[in-house]
């Protein structure tokens, strides 16, 4: 991923490295061994263990079942489907967003990020506003289409337009319009040079785009839930429904089994598509390569993207705020501070408070983490179990929060770590998914630092400490911020494990519009629509923030 | 480099207070004697003064923590009974108890007050790991409003609900993920028995039943009887809900209604019974006997009907005048015993979920 660089070839490298690189590594093994892969086996082991003995044979009985298989079925062509859209609506706003310069791109980049980072709940919701009864297509036309697959596939591709804008317009924005050229000066047709040219240097970005959608689409939750409606299910529903609802663990454990299955053949794939990507080619400085689009076609596709971004993510958006705004005097949220609700122990407003303590601390778990992670998966030459430790940081982003979250209140309920009536439960949970992000945003920038920079240091006498605080720090400190705020972003949003271990008294930001939402009356609606419509400010400002820090764009997120 | 060096203190800095942080367990849980902790579902309610009443007459605080639906709280409670997260648990109904008891949720514990209860109501006579604490009928609500511009007699009985004229005007629940609706099913069971439930299921459905995930949308979104059905142009004027829907109806209206917009199908209830327990391992289990000794006073009991929409147990406990007019318990409900619960209910919801929703 760091493209624009020349390749350090690698050298010999004395020993004290491969040390370092163990310490490095030390801490987040640890700290996925205890807080992820630990939870997880516990609660599966919990399902699939009778009296004492192994029951594996149950593995055979679940998946025969067919409403097993329905689901099965359902979650892969529900997700097939959710990618093959996506990539519909969002390649050409890759293609705006990397090759036209208009006013308001980088603003409407940000826009365009905030539902990745929303939670499924205020996506449900803002969807349910939008195509639910009394919703605005309802008002309107009288059309809805909550409870039909219509609703989740739209919402799918509200959710994850900016995987596809990022990941492949990243790249579409530094690869060398020249090269195009040239093949069109030596004859090609528009076509036959875009063809030839462009997509096989986009391809590697266009499958990693999609498996990452894809992955988000296979392990769907609280889009299906909220708009499905009670005969839609996927996998990661039905491990819920059968945790919580059913008290089926042994169904629940060999589903989360399936989908551990699953998600790790799509990682499989994933990283080796990426490291396709690692290939060489011709890149040049992003900021290049924008121009005004040109003639009646350029500002035709332009026209259409708009439209697009404006109906399907701008319109879910203002509705939602729209709704919460239904109340004269800014009645719904006023009424986020009164106590006297009955939904909480405090006045839902706390939520605001306890999201940010949260996502700070999750921020700063996951940045350590990550940043220790990638530190040490940074070295080309870095072995096998490096590589596979690379795609392991990503498995918690598809392995199901229900079940993390239930493993965390059995596994981590004894001395020394009963964490489980703790506050920094929510944090760590909300860092598993923020190091992903974390890895994949600094790896790119720390592998691009020239090794020969830190030998030099220590040649002159530099301890490895002082080499990376003079040489490294200063390089990756803007990656860091980016990554910091990324992960901040995603732990504000992240609603499955945190249902789960929010203690009543301390419900962060999606945790109270989802018991707002379950809750009967005008009012609860109302607040919830508010409370939606302030994380998603929030979001929107980290993000701003964001931009205008970034400065590699081929990063994946 | 003076601000680098700052960064960086500040990134340890904080990796380090919450490594720390980790190591110590910062509990919330009050270990002290003074306090008792209720686990319980959402819809726990009291009036503040009752509870204040208790605290001072015993000496204790209590700590509520409510742990979403029904179901969902009593699940939660069984996967942390080893460490549970407060002393008793208030909540488990008649359709649960069984699996709350063959997993070692309870100690046992006899209530005081347990001898007025109506004797109906106990279960576990042997070890009294539960006492019951309130009682509430699932039924068929209706739409007076509709029935009347209609012009049609509202359904009496589960047998009316498949005649043709109440073809598409039923919403219920999801059996397998809401109480209400596997209430009702079990009605069903009990009132047709192994071999007909299904059909008569099948019959619901070429009859148009429709079914919803949980209560609240089936209620206050697709019913037309309710306050919020109506709002939410509800167009279903039948709702599995409960006996005690009508007087919320009522007092939840502003003004208040002279009589109450919705009524209830007297033939189509089934009971519900909710105990709460001593959980087994609970810290303060001197408080924990105290606090279930309290769900069964008559201050309790009494104060109970307005703030959650159920009867009391106590044979001698009076009911408000709200209850007594538009909410009356039906006469001769569905009921089945915990034991036959236990014994059919994961298939019965296996076999609706596929002859239902699938």
């Amino acid at each position: 991923m760091d493209l624009a660089r020349t390749e350090v070839a690698p050298g010999k490298r004395p020993n004290r490295g491969g040390a370092a690189r163990l310490g490095f590594i030390a801490l987040p093994v640890a700290f996925f061994g205890l807080f992820f892969a630990y939870p997880v086996a516990a609660i599966v082991a919990r399902g699939l263990k009778a009296d004492g003995d192994w029951r594996f044979g149950r593995i055979v009985e679940v998946a025969a079942q067919s409403d097993i298989r329905h689901v099965l079925w359902f979650t892969t062509w529900q997700a097939v489907a959710s990618t093959a859209l996506t990539l519909l609506v969002a390649l050409p706003g890759a293609y705006v967003f990397a090759r036209f310069d208009f006013p308001g791109r980088q603003l409407l980049r940000a826009v365009v990020t905030v539902p990745f980072v929303l939670p499924t709940v205020v996506v449900g919701s803002a969807f349910l506003a939008l195509v639910g009864r009394g919703g605005l297509l309802d008002e309107l036309w009288g059309v809805r289409l909550d409870t039909t697959v219509w609703a989740i596939l739209l919402a799918h591709v509200f959710f994850n337009y900016a995987v596809v804008v990022r990941t492949v317009g990243g790249l579409w924005a530094q690869l060398d319009p020249r090269q195009e050229e040239a093949a069109r000066v030596l004859g090609a047709s528009r076509w036959a040079a875009w063809r030839t040219v462009t997509l096989p240097a986009l391809g590697p970005a266009v499958a990693a785009a999609a498996l990452m959608v894809f992955l988000f689409t296979f392990t769907s939750f609280g889009v299906v839930q909220i708009l499905g409606g009670p005969t839609f299910s996927t996998l990661e529903v039905e491990i819920y429904r059968q945790t919580s609802e059913i008290f089926d663990l042994p169904t629940a454990a060999v589903l989360t089994m399936i989908q551990f299955g699953a998600v790790g053949a799509i990682l499989a794939v994933h990283a080796w598509t990426v490291r396709r990507r690692e290939t060489a080619l011709r890149l040049v400085d992003a900021s290049g390569t924008a121009r005004r689009p040109r003639g009646a076609g350029q500002w035709a596709l332009l026209a259409g993207v708009l439209g697009c971004v404006a109906v399907l993510i701008l319109l879910p958006l203002a509705v939602l705020v729209q709704r919460s705004l239904d109340a004269p005097d800014f009645g719904y949220y006023r009424a986020l501070t009164r106590e006297d609700g009955g939904t909480f122990l405090v006045p839902p407003i706390h939520a605001i408070g306890n999201s940010l303590t949260y996502a700070v601390a999750a921020t700063a778990i996951a940045v350590l983490i990550g940043g220790l992670a990638a530190a040490a998966l940074t070295r080309r030459d870095a072995g096998r179990f490096v590589r596979g430790f690379d795609a392991l940081l990503m498995l918690p982003l598809g392995v199901s929060a229900v079940t993390v979250g239930f493993g965390f209140l059995i596994a981590l309920d004894e001395p020394p770590l009963d964490l489980r009536s703790s506050w920094i439960l929510v944090p760590l949970a909300q860092a598993l998914v923020g190091v992903p992000f974390v890895v994949r945003t600094m790896l790119p920038v720390l592998r691009a630092v020239d090794a020969r920079l830190r030998e030099a240091a220590a040649v002159l006498g530099a301890s490895p400490w002082r080499a990376w605080r003079e040489v490294d720090l200063p390089m990756v400190r803007r990656a860091l911020l980016v990554a910091a705020g990324f992960a901040f972003a995603v732990s504000l949003g992240e609603f499955g494990a945190t249902v789960f271990i929010a203690r009543p008294d301390s419900p962060t930001l999606p945790v109270a519009v989802a018991r707002l939402l379950g809750r009967p009356g005008e009012l609860n609606y109302g607040q919830a629509m508010a409370l939606s419509t302030i994380l998603m400010l929030v979001c929107a400002v980290a993000l701003l923030v964001l931009e205008r820090l970034r400065t590699d764009r081929t990063g994946e997120f | 480099m003076g601000n680098t060096k700052k960064f960086t203190a500040v990134v340890v800095g904080i990796g380090l207070v919450t490594l720390s942080a980790c190591g110590s367990s910062d509990s919330g849980d009050t270990g002290d004697s003074k306090t008792v902790t209720l686990v319980s579902h959402d819809s726990w309610a009291v009036s503040k003064n009752v509870l204040k009443d208790f605290e001072k007459k015993s000496g204790y605080t209590v700590r509520v923590l409510k742990d979403g639906d029904a179901g969902q709280a009593v699940n939660k409670a069984i996967l942390t009974k080893d460490n549970p997260q407060g002393d008793v648990f208030f909540g488990v109904d008649n359709t649960l108890l069984s699996r709350a008891l063959d997993n070692g949720l309870f100690q046992s514990y006899e209530a005081k007050g347990a001898d007025r209860v109506v004797p109906e109501y106990l279960a576990d006579p042997d070890k009294h790991r539960v006492t019951p604490v309130d009682t509430g009928d699932i039924c068929v609500n209706y739409d007076k409003a509709y029935f009347s511009e209609h012009g049609l007699t509202p359904p009496e009985s589960l047998d009316d609900l498949v005649r043709p004229e109440y073809k598409n005007l039923l919403v219920t629940e999801n059996a397998s993920t809401s109480s209400p609706g596997l209430g009702f099913l079990l009605g069903t069971v009990a009132r047709y028995g192994e071999d007909g439930w299904e059909g008569y299921w099948e019959k619901l459905q070429d009859n148009g039943v429709k079914v919803v995930d949980g209560w609240e949308q089936a209620y206050n979104e697709e019913f037309s009887g309710s306050a919020g059905g109506r709002e939410a142009g509800g167009d279903r004027p039948l709702v599995v809900s409960y006996a005690s829907s009508p007087p919320a109806e009522v007092v939840f209206a502003d003004p208040k209604p002279k009589t109450a917009p919705t009524g209830v199908a007297d033939g189509t209830c089934f009971r519900q019974v909710e105990y709460a327990g001593l959980l087994s391992n609970a810290r303060n289990a001197e408080g924990g006997k105290a606090l279930i000794d309290f769900l069964l006073t008559q201050e309790f009991q009494e104060d109970m009907p307005l703030n959650m929409f159920v009867h009391p147990v106590r044979e001698d406990a009076q009911l408000p005048e709200e209850f007594v007019k538009y909410g009356p318990q039906a006469e001769d409900p569905q009921t089945m015993d915990p034991a036959e619960i236990a014994a059919g209910r994961d298939q019965w919801v296996k076999s609706w979920t596929s002859l239902v929703l699938k």
